[in-house]
C-alpha cells in the first residue's frame, strides 16, 4: 500500500450526502455549476472527481479509471471498493479527458439504467468554448462554457443523444466543481 | 481457507500482534504507549459496521452463517508514512483507533522492538494469565469417570 495515502471526506455521512444532491441537481438542471468539497484528492484527480467517487462508487460498482490517473488507484481502492476493470463493464469512469464513448456500457432499450456513467475531469467550466444545451430540466436552452473538451465533442454528443433512452452520461468536473450532462440533452455549439 | 502466514509476508509477526490488540483495552493500550504516540493522520473511520460470522459444523462441513457481529474498524497513517489497519469486535472507537496506531508503529522497524516490549509484550502476558486462569478453573470442575468405566466391565 502506498505511504501517500489521504484521508476521505472529512465527514463521511455529510459530505456524501451534500455531494449526492450536488450530482443529482447537476442530472436535473443540465449545465448548472455545482460546488463539492470535503476532501482533498490525491492527483491527478481534481477534488470534485475525487468527491463524486467517494460518494457513488462503492464495490458493486465496477469502475474504469483512465491509465493516465493511475496513481490515484490505491486511493479509489482503499476508499471505494471499487474493482477497476474494462470500460465495457463498468458503471463508473474516471477519466483526465473525454474518452471514446463507445467503449462504455450505453445500457439496453428495456434496462437503460445499465449504462455507464462518466467523471471526465475538464479544465475549466467558467471560461472556454460556449455550448447550448436543451432538454428536460431546462425551461430555455442554458448556455454552458467548458474547456477541456475535444473539438468535436457537439459531433460525439449528438451520436449518444440519438440513443436516447440509451447512452452514457457525464459529470463535468474542474476544481471543486462540477456539473453534469445528461444523455437527454442535447448539446449544440455556439 | 488458508490459515498459515506467507512465507513472503512483509510481517509475519503481525497476525500475533493484531490478535493481542483486538482484545486489549483501550484504556491499558493508552497506558502503556504513554507518549509514544507519534503524531498522525487519521485515513478511515473509525467506523462501526457488521460482518457476517461464518462457521463450519464440525470444522469441516460446508460453510454457514452463524450471524452478523459489530466491528469497528480504522486505519492511520502515521507521520513517518507507516499505515496501521484495525478492526475489532464491538462499538468502541477509541480501541479501534489505538490498535491501528499500534499498528503501524510495529511496522516501524526504529520502534518495533520498543513498542513490542513495551505494549504488545505486557498484552501478552495478561491474556496468557487470563486464558490460563480459566482453564485452571475448567480443570478443577473435570469429572474422572474412570470409576464408572470400571464398573461398565
Amino acid at each position: 500500500m502506498s505511504a501517500d495515502l489521504s484521508p476521505g471526506f472529512g465527514d463521511p455521512v455529510a459530505d456524501a450526502q451534500s455531494c449526492f444532491r450536488a450530482v443529482l441537481d447537476a442530472m436535473a438542471r443540465p449545465g448548472q455549476v455545482h460546488a463539492v468539497g470535503g476532501v482533498s484528492a490525491p492527483a491527478p484527480l481534481c477534488d470534485a472527481a475525487g468527491a463524486v467517487l467517494l460518494t457513488l462508487a462503492d464495490q458493486d460498482t465496477p469502475l474504469w479509471l483512465d491509465p493516465d490517473a493511475a496513481a490515484a488507484r490505491g486511493w479509489i481502492a482503499f476508499h471505494t471498493g471499487a474493482a477497476v476493470g474494462p470500460a465495457a463493464e463498468a458503471m463508473f469512469g474516471v477519466a483526465l479527458a473525454l474518452p471514446d464513448l463507445g467503449a462504455f456500457s450505453k445500457g439496453s432499450d428495456e434496462m437503460p439504467e445499465t449504462s455507464a456513467t462518466l467523471i471526465v475531469q475538464v479544465a475549466s467550466l467558467q471560461t472556454g468554448r460556449a455550448f447550448v444545451l436543451d432538454g428536460p430540466g431546462l425551461r430555455e436552452p442554458r448556455v454552458l462554457t467548458v474547456d477541456g473538451l475535444p473539438g468535436d465533442f457537439a459531433a460525439v454528443w449528438e451520436r449518444n443523444h440519438a440513443l436516447y433512452p440509451r447512452g452514457v452520461d457525464l459529470i463535468l468536473c474542474c476544481g471543486g466543481e462540477l456539473t453534469a450532462l445528461p444523455r437527454s440533452v442535447a448539446v449544440r455549439e455556439v | 481457507m488458508n490459515d498459515s502466514v506467507p512465507l513472503d509476508h512483509p510481517f509475519p509477526e503481525r497476525r500475533r500482534w493484531m490478535a493481542v490488540l483486538a482484545r486489549a483495552e483501550a484504556d491499558r493500550i493508552a497506558e502503556l504507549l504513554g507518549d509514544r504516540v507519534p503524531a498522525y493522520t487519521v485515513l478511515r473511520g473509525p467506523e462501526g459496521g457488521l460482518v457476517m460470522v461464518r462457521g463450519r459444523a464440525g470444522g469441516g462441513g460446508s460453510a454457514f452463517n452463524l450471524g452478523e457481529m459489530t466491528v469497528t474498524r480504522c486505519t492511520v497513517r502515521t507521520d513517518d508514512g507507516f499505515i496501521g489497519h484495525a478492526y475489532v469486535a464491538g462499538r468502541e472507537a477509541r480501541r479501534a483507533e489505538l490498535a491501528a496506531l499500534v499498528d503501524a508503529l510495529m511496522q516501524d522497524a526504529s520502534r518495533a522492538a520498543e513498542v513490542e516490549a513495551q505494549v504488545i509484550a505486557p498484552l501478552e502476558r495478561v491474556l496468557q494469565r487470563r486464558r490460563s486462569d480459566r482453564a485452571a478453573k475448567a480443570a478443577a470442575t473435570r469429572v474422572q469417570f474412570f470409576a464408572m468405566q470400571t464398573m461398565r466391565t
